[in-house]
This record gives C-alpha cells, sequence and structure tokens, in this order.
C-alpha cells in the first residue's frame, strides 16, 4: 500500500525521542523513488482521462498519497532538525566522531550552518556596549552553589583558572572548582559532579 | 533575590534594582506567554554594564573575603537570569520562525518590532538555513509538481487559546473574554493585586503594556 514505508519511517523517529538515530539514508530513497513511480502513473492516466473520466478518482488517491509522503517526509526531516539543534546545545560547535557519523551529509551542512548562525548572534549579544558577546550555552541550569566538587574522569592536564591559578586534573583526581567553570568540562564527560 | 550586590547608582533615573526587577519580570512573562514579546534590549544592555563594572569592583576585593563569593554568587544568578531570557526567546523564535517573521515585517514598518535587529536576522538565516535543507534532501528529488516549498503549509502558531496564571499589576476593567461555543461574550475586570487563570489572547497586550504580570 502507499505510504507505508513513511510511516515506518516516522514510527522509527518516534521511537527514541532524546536521542538521535542513524539518517535512515535507504527508507528515503525508498520513499523518493514510491513517489516518483506514483508521479509517472498519475501522469499516464491523467493524459488518458481527458475524455475517461473514470479514471479520476485514481488520480485523486494517488495524489493524497504523493501529498502525504511530502509531508511525512518533511515531518522527519523537521524532527531531526529539532533534535540536531539540542546537540549544538549540549556539545558545542564540534561534534563528537561517533555523532558526527548518525548524520547525513545534508544533515551535517545544516548543523554547521545552525551552529555558525547562532555564534555570530551571541557574538552580537551587547556588542553596543563594548561586550564581546555571551555564551549563551553556558548556564544551562540555575546556579545552586558558588563551588562544587567534581570527580575527574580523564587525563585531562592542566587547566587555568579565571583568577589565573592553574591546577592539574588527573584521572580519578577531586577538586574543588567554580561551578561556572566546569559546566563545559562535565557536558564534554572529563568531569563529574559529586554530590 | 536580594541585590545587595548592585551599589552603583545609574546617571540615570532609573536605578539598578529597577533594571533587575523589570527584567525578572520581562524573563517571568517570557517564560510563561505563549507567543514572543516585545524585546527588552535595553535592559539587558543595562544590566550587562552593571554585571562588568561589578566584576572589576569584585576583582579588587581580596580573594578571601568572605563578600566577594556572595557578590559573585549574585552575580552568577544575574546572568542565569540574562541567559536563560535570551534563551527562551530564541526557543520561540526557532520554533514560530515563519509565523513570527511574517508579523514582524508589518511591525518593522510600523516602528513596533518586537525582535531585536540581530533576532531578526537569525530568525531570517534560520529559516533560509531550513529551506536549504529540505530542498537538498528532499525537495529537489521528489517528482516535479511536489518540489514547492509551501510556507504556509509549514508554518507553526504558537496557541494563544492556551490558558495562564497571572497577577493584576494595577486594576483593568472591561475585558472582553470571548464565549467559543455560543455567541455570548463576557466582560470582566481585574482588581489590582488579583490573581486570575484565563486565556491568553484576551489579555496579550495587557501583558505586553505591563498592566499584568504571569506568575
Amino acid at each position: 500500500m502507499f505510504g507505508e514505508k513513511v510511516i515506518e519511517l516516522l514510527k522509527e523517529a518516534e521511537r527514541n525521542r532524546d536521542t538521535i538515530d542513524q539518517y535512515n539514508d535507504e527508507k528515503v530513497r525508498q520513499i523518493i523513488e514510491e513517489m516518483h513511480v506514483l508521479f509517472k502513473m498519475n501522469m499516464a492516466d491523467a493524459n488518458a482521462t481527458t475524455e475517461n473520466k473514470s479514471l479520476w478518482t485514481t488520480v485523486q488517491v494517488r495524489h493524497s498519497a504523493l501529498e502525504r509522503n511530502k509531508r511525512c517526509l518533511l515531518a522527519y526531516l523537521y524532527s531531526r532538525m529539532n533534535k540536531i539543534k539540542t546537540l549544538r546545545w549540549e556539545f558545542g560547535s564540534v561534534l563528537p566522531p561517533d555523532v558526527r557519523e548518525l548524520l547525513s551529509d545534508s544533515e551535517y551542512e545544516w548543523f554547521s550552518k545552525y551552529s555558525t548562525n547562532l555564534a555570530s548572534y551571541m557574538r552580537s549579544l551587547g556588542q553596543d556596549i563594548g561586550y564581546s558577546g555571551i555564551d549563551l550555552t553556558e548556564n544551562l541550569r540555575p546556579p545552586k552553589s558558588l563551588y562544587i566538587e567534581v570527580l575527574c574522569l580523564t587525563d585531562y592536564g592542566k587547566l587555568e583558572l579565571e583568577d589565573g591559578d592553574v591546577i592539574l586534573l588527573k584521572k580519578n583526581s577531586r577538586h574543588f572548582l567554580p561551578t561556572s567553570e566546569c559546566q563545559t568540562l562535565i557536558r564534554q564527560g572529563i568531569l563529574k559532579q559529586i554530590m | 533575590m536580594d541585590n545587595d550586590g548592585i551599589e552603583l547608582s545609574d546617571e540615570e533615573e532609573i536605578t539598578a534594582q529597577t533594571v533587575l526587577r523589570t527584567l525578572q519580570n520581562a524573563w517571568q512573562n517570557e517564560r510563561l506567554a505563549p507567543e514572543i514579546l516585545p524585546h527588552q534590549n535595553d535592559m539587558v544592555e543595562c544590566m550587562l554594564g552593571q554585571i562588568q563594572h561589578m566584576e572589576r569592583n569584585i576583582n579588587k576585593l581580596p580573594k578571601t573575603d568572605f563578600r566577594a563569593s556572595i557578590h559573585k554568587m549574585e552575580l552568577n544568578r544575574i546572568k542565569f537570569i540574562i541567559c536563560n531570557y535570551l534563551k527562551t526567546r530564541l526557543y520561540k523564535i526557532e520554533k514560530y520562525c515563519i509565523s513570527i517573521l511574517n508579523d514582524e515585517k508589518q511591525r518593522l514598518e510600523s516602528g513596533t518590532n518586537y525582535l531585536t535587529h540581530s533576532e531578526y536576522k537569525y530568525a531570517q538565516e534560520y529559516l533560509l538555513n531550513m529551506e536549504n535543507h529540505l530542498k537538498t534532501t528532499a525537495l529537489n528529488q521528489v517528482p516535479g509538481n511536489m518540489q514547492t516549498f509551501d510556507l504556509n503549509k509549514l508554518v507553526i502558531y504558537p496557541n494563544l487559546q492556551s490558558h495562564v496564571f497571572l497577577k493584576a499589576n494595577e486594576t483593568v476593567t472591561g475585558i472582553v473574554l470571548e464565549d467559543l461555543s455560543g455567541d455570548q461574550d463576557e466582560e470582566i475586570d481585574l482588581e489590582e493585586g488579583s490573581q486570575h487563570i484565563l486565556q491568553y489572547k484576551p489579555i496579550a497586550d495587557l501583558v505586553k503594556n505591563g498592566k499584568v504580570q504571569l506568575v
């Protein structure tokens, strides 16, 4: 039946709402193929129907199937775009390679454009008063306390703090650091907050 | 939140405390209103200036000074409000991109724009990127008459019929509540300081001119 593949595609995207799956290149291709087949059949019938009106209903049904396929296909891409946006906020402008593989080439291009656009917006913030912009991806959560205790998960090396102190982040070492300076490292999985 | 961190008074009539309060109200409204509200860029920039100033003051204090850490905490909170405020706006801009851009074009002509210049630019760029992406991935490969990128079909409107909690800052009379099922419109008055649950649409203008506060 028409439009079955596209539903499978949407269900697949719906299944994991919070995570992003591998871009289903194969299925998208099949759907577009189906649309081409439908379109050709319609063209042939539409040309033949000028005198024979009995085919009109068939043409109508196929046209609806085409519209439906298009709409669902766009919905699939749109929902993925929303997920990719979240990635930008979580990982910053550079994606880890394993996540990068999940996106199609065109999606990756969209991601970089989105990222550039967001960056230039953030740079423009407060420019009139001599600010060099604000990083909105920091401060994702309301600050609860000024310092937090963190555990270092990898050998990161030296980290220079805002006040000029340099600390050495070694695997399994514990630190008591300003919250504002660890947020990015925590998200990158280098530090882990200890309750 | 107490703003003992802001000690300096402005040359302008407005004090730092008022700025923070306005910003907090704007943030609260923006988070709770279904549609995008007029921007408060002046307040944001003013506050950023204050932060810069305070950071300099704090750095003058010795590191062990107890006051320094309290002020820093305060600053972090204010920064969070600003970031979250701007981010909430971005979220709405992205979600309702097409409808906002359409409305904004008309508002720009009358000079009552809701978006700041950079937000407007961001929205346009965002839509363009989305269009390009959808075209290269899908639309250019589907059969001829399906290729159109029809904005009217993709547009998402904010749900203005949703209900909000609100508190009246001053007495407002004669708000007309439309009755969607019948034709009996109801008229109500809001007393100063009273709280209500109402549909957003009839009170949208009151939110924008500050007569009510969403809570």
